[in-house]
C-alpha cells in the first residue's frame, strides 16, 4: 500500500512535504485537504489525525502528524541522501537547532502576517487592519534579522555547504508573507541568494508548483464561502 | 575542554537537559547562568561588557554572549561547537553518548511518536504552561503590577485544552508517550507541566490519568535526581525575594506586558 500524504498547499509545512516527497521519488497518494472548505473538520479526516491538522500521514495503520515528523520518518524509510538530515553530528544538531526554534520564530511570525493580511479579512469579510499588518510585519522582520545573524550567517545553506531540511521548513515559511504582497527578499540581499540557492537545490520547477496556489491566494478570496463554513472557520480563527 | 551546558533550572529547557545529561551519567560542566542577573529576551546586556570575575554568576556573562548569541538557556558548548534549542541539545546528547534506545527509540515507527510530541509540544503545552509562572510571579516582580485574575483563567483554559490533546492523542492508555518506555517526549513534557505546579496551578488535581503518568515519569527519571532538578521552581517564594537589577527591570517590563498581550 502507497503511502498517503494529506495535504493543503496552502499551507506552508504541507509544501515542505510535497516538494521533499516529490524531490526525492518518494512514492505517495495525494489527498486533499481543503482548508478552506473546512474538510480538515470532517470526521473522516479526524480519523487521520485527531488533531485536524494538516498534514498528516497514513502508511498503512500507521498515522502521523507534525510536519517535520513526517519528513524526519520519509527521511529515514526511503534513506533520502544525507545531506537532508546529515548523520554528522554537529551538522545534524544544526538542523535540529533550527526545526526546533523556528515553531514560535519565523513560522510564527510569518503566519501571522498572512493571517492579518490575507485569512482573517478573507474569513470575516472585512479589510485587513493596518496596524495589525505593520506589527506583524515588525515582528517577521526581528526574527528575520536572528535567522540571517544566527542560522544562515554567511554559509551557504543553514548546515553549511548542502541544503538540509532546515532550509526546506524555512523557506516555505517565509513565502506566505511574500504571497501576501511583502517582499521580505528585496532589501536582504544575502537572504535572497540563499532563496535562489534553495529553490535551485529543489528544482525550480517543483519549487514554482509548490507554490503556485499560495502565490495566488488574491484568486481564492473570490471563491465565496457559506454561512456555516465562515462560521466554522470563524471560530478556528478565534483561537489564534 | 568537556563539555559545558549554561543552565538556570528554573527554565523547563535547562531541567529537561540536566535531568537527561545526570540520569545517563554524562559528564558536564554546569555553567550556572542566572536569568534574572543575565538578560534572557535577546536584548543586550544590561551594563554592557564586563568582564568580572566574581563567582556569583556574573562571569559567565561575557562568555554566555558568545556560546549563544540569543542568549537563551540552555546552552551547549562542546569544544568550539556551540548550540542552542533544549530539543536539540537533547538529541546531541543522545547520540554523541549513545544512551539507551528507549529515549530516541531506533524504531522508526516509535521515533516518529517522539518527534511528533516534540514539534506538537513547542505550540501547544509549551506556548500555555509557561505563562502561569509569568502572570503569578515573574510579572508583578518585574513590573509590580498584577494582573486581572481573567488572564490566569484564559491561561489555564487554553492550557486545559492542551492537555485533553495530550492525554486523548499523545498518552492514551499507554504507560508513556512512546508506549511502555519512557522517552525524550516524556521528559520535555514533564518539565514544562511543572512550572505550573510550581505557582500553585495543580493541574495534575483533577486529572488522575495525568497524574499516574507523572509519576511513572518520576520513578523512570529517579525521583531524587527529579526533585533536585525542580527544587527552584517549587520554591517560588524565595523568587519573590530576588532583588532585581533595576536596569533589568526597565528592559523586561514593556517586553513582558507584550508578551502578555
Amino acid at each position: 500500500m502507497v503511502i498517503e500524504l494529506y495535504l493543503d498547499l496552502l499551507s506552508q509545512p504541507c509544501r515542505a512535504l510535497f516538494i521533499f516527497a516529490k524531490k526525492n521519488n518518494i512514492p505517495f497518494e495525494f489527498k486533499h485537504v481543503d482548508l478552506l472548505k473546512g474538510q480538515h473538520s470532517s470526521e473522516e479526516f479526524g480519523k487521520v489525525n485527531v488533531l485536524k491538522k494538516v498534514p498528516a500521514l497514513k502508511d498503512g495503520d500507521f498515522t502521523l502528524a507534525e510536519s517535520i515528523a513526517i519528513l524526519l520518518y520519509l527521511s529515514r524509510k526511503f534513506n533520502t541522501p544525507d545531506h537532508w538530515y546529515p548523520s554528522d553530528l554537529q551538522k545534524r544538531a544544526r538542523v535540529d537547532e533550527y526545526l526546533s526554534w523556528q515553531h514560535t520564530a519565523i513560522r510564527e511570525k510569518g503566519c501571522q502576517v498572512f493571517l492579518t493580511k490575507v485569512l482573517v479579512p478573507f474569513i470575516i469579510g472585512q479589510p485587513f487592519l493596518p496596524e495589525k499588518f505593520e506589527e506583524a510585519i515588525k515582528e517577521l522582520n526581528s526574527v528575520l534579522k536572528q535567522f540571517e545573524e544566527k542560522f544562515l550567517q554567511d554559509k551557504l545553506f543553514i548546515a553549511g555547504s548542502e541544503i538540509s531540511l532546515a532550509d526546506l521548513v524555512a523557506i516555505v515559511e517565509l513565502m506566505q508573507p511574500v504571497a501576501t504582497g511583502y517582499n521580505l527578499f528585496e532589501k536582504r540581499p544575502k537572504l535572497a541568494e540563499w532563496r535562489s540557492r534553495v529553490e535551485e537545490a529543489v528544482g525550480k520547477m517543483l519549487f514554482q508548483q509548490a507554490h503556485e496556489m499560495i502565490m495566488n491566494v488574491e484568486n481564492l478570496s473570490t471563491t465565496p464561502l457559506s454561512p456555516e463554513l465562515r462560521e466554522q472557520l470563524k471560530q478556528q480563527l478565534l483561537k489564534h | 575542554m568537556g563539555l559545558e551546558l549554561y543552565l538556570d533550572l528554573l527554565s523547563q529547557g535547562c531541567r529537561m537537559v540536566y535531568i537527561f545529561a545526570k540520569k545517563n551519567n554524562i559528564p558536564f560542566e554546569f555553567k550556572h547562568v542566572e536569568l534574572f542577573k543575565d538578560s534572557i529576551l535577546g536584548k543586550k546586556m544590561p551594563g554592557g561588557n564586563t568582564q568580572e570575575q566574581s563567582h556569583d554568576g556574573q562571569p559567565y556573562r561575557e562568555e554566555f554572549g558568545k556560546v549563544n548569541i540569543l542568549k537563551k538557556v540552555p546552552a551547549l558548548k562542546d569544544g568550539t561547537f556551540t548550540l542552542a534549542e533544549s530539543t536539540a541539545i537533547l538529541l546531541y546528547l543522545s547520540q554523541k553518548y549513545h544512551t539507551p534506545d528507549h529515549w530516541y527509540p531506533s524504531d522508526l515507527q516509535k521515533r516518529a511518536q517522539v518527534d511528533e510530541y516534540l514539534s506538537w509540544h513547542h505550540t501547544n503545552i509549551r506556548a500555555n504552561a509557561p505563562k502561569t509562572l509569568w502572570i503569578k510571579v515573574l510579572i508583578p516582580l518585574f513590573t509590580g503590577q498584577t494582573l486581572p485574575s481573567e488572564k490566569l483563567q484564559n491561561v489555564l483554559k487554553e492550557l486545559a485544552t492542551s492537555l485533553k490533546q495530550f492525554e486523548e492523542k499523545f498518552l492514551q492508555d499507554k504507560p508513556f508517550i512512546v508506549g511502555s518506555e519512557i522517552s525524550l517526549a516524556d521528559l520535555v513534557a514533564i518539565v514544562e507541566l511543572m512550572q505550573p505546579i510550581g505557582v500553585g496551578c495543580d493541574i495534575f488535581e483533577d486529572r488522575p490519568k495525568l497524574l499516574e503518568w507523572r509519576s511513572r515519569v518520576e520513578e523512570a527519571v529517579g525521583k531524587e535526581l527529579f526533585q533536585e532538578a525542580h527544587k527552584m521552581i517549587l520554591n517560588i517564594k524565595e523568587l519573590r525575594n530576588i532583588q532585581v537589577d533595576p536596569h533589568l527591570k526597565e528592559h523586561l517590563a514593556p517586553v513582558l506586558m507584550k508578551m502578555l498581550k
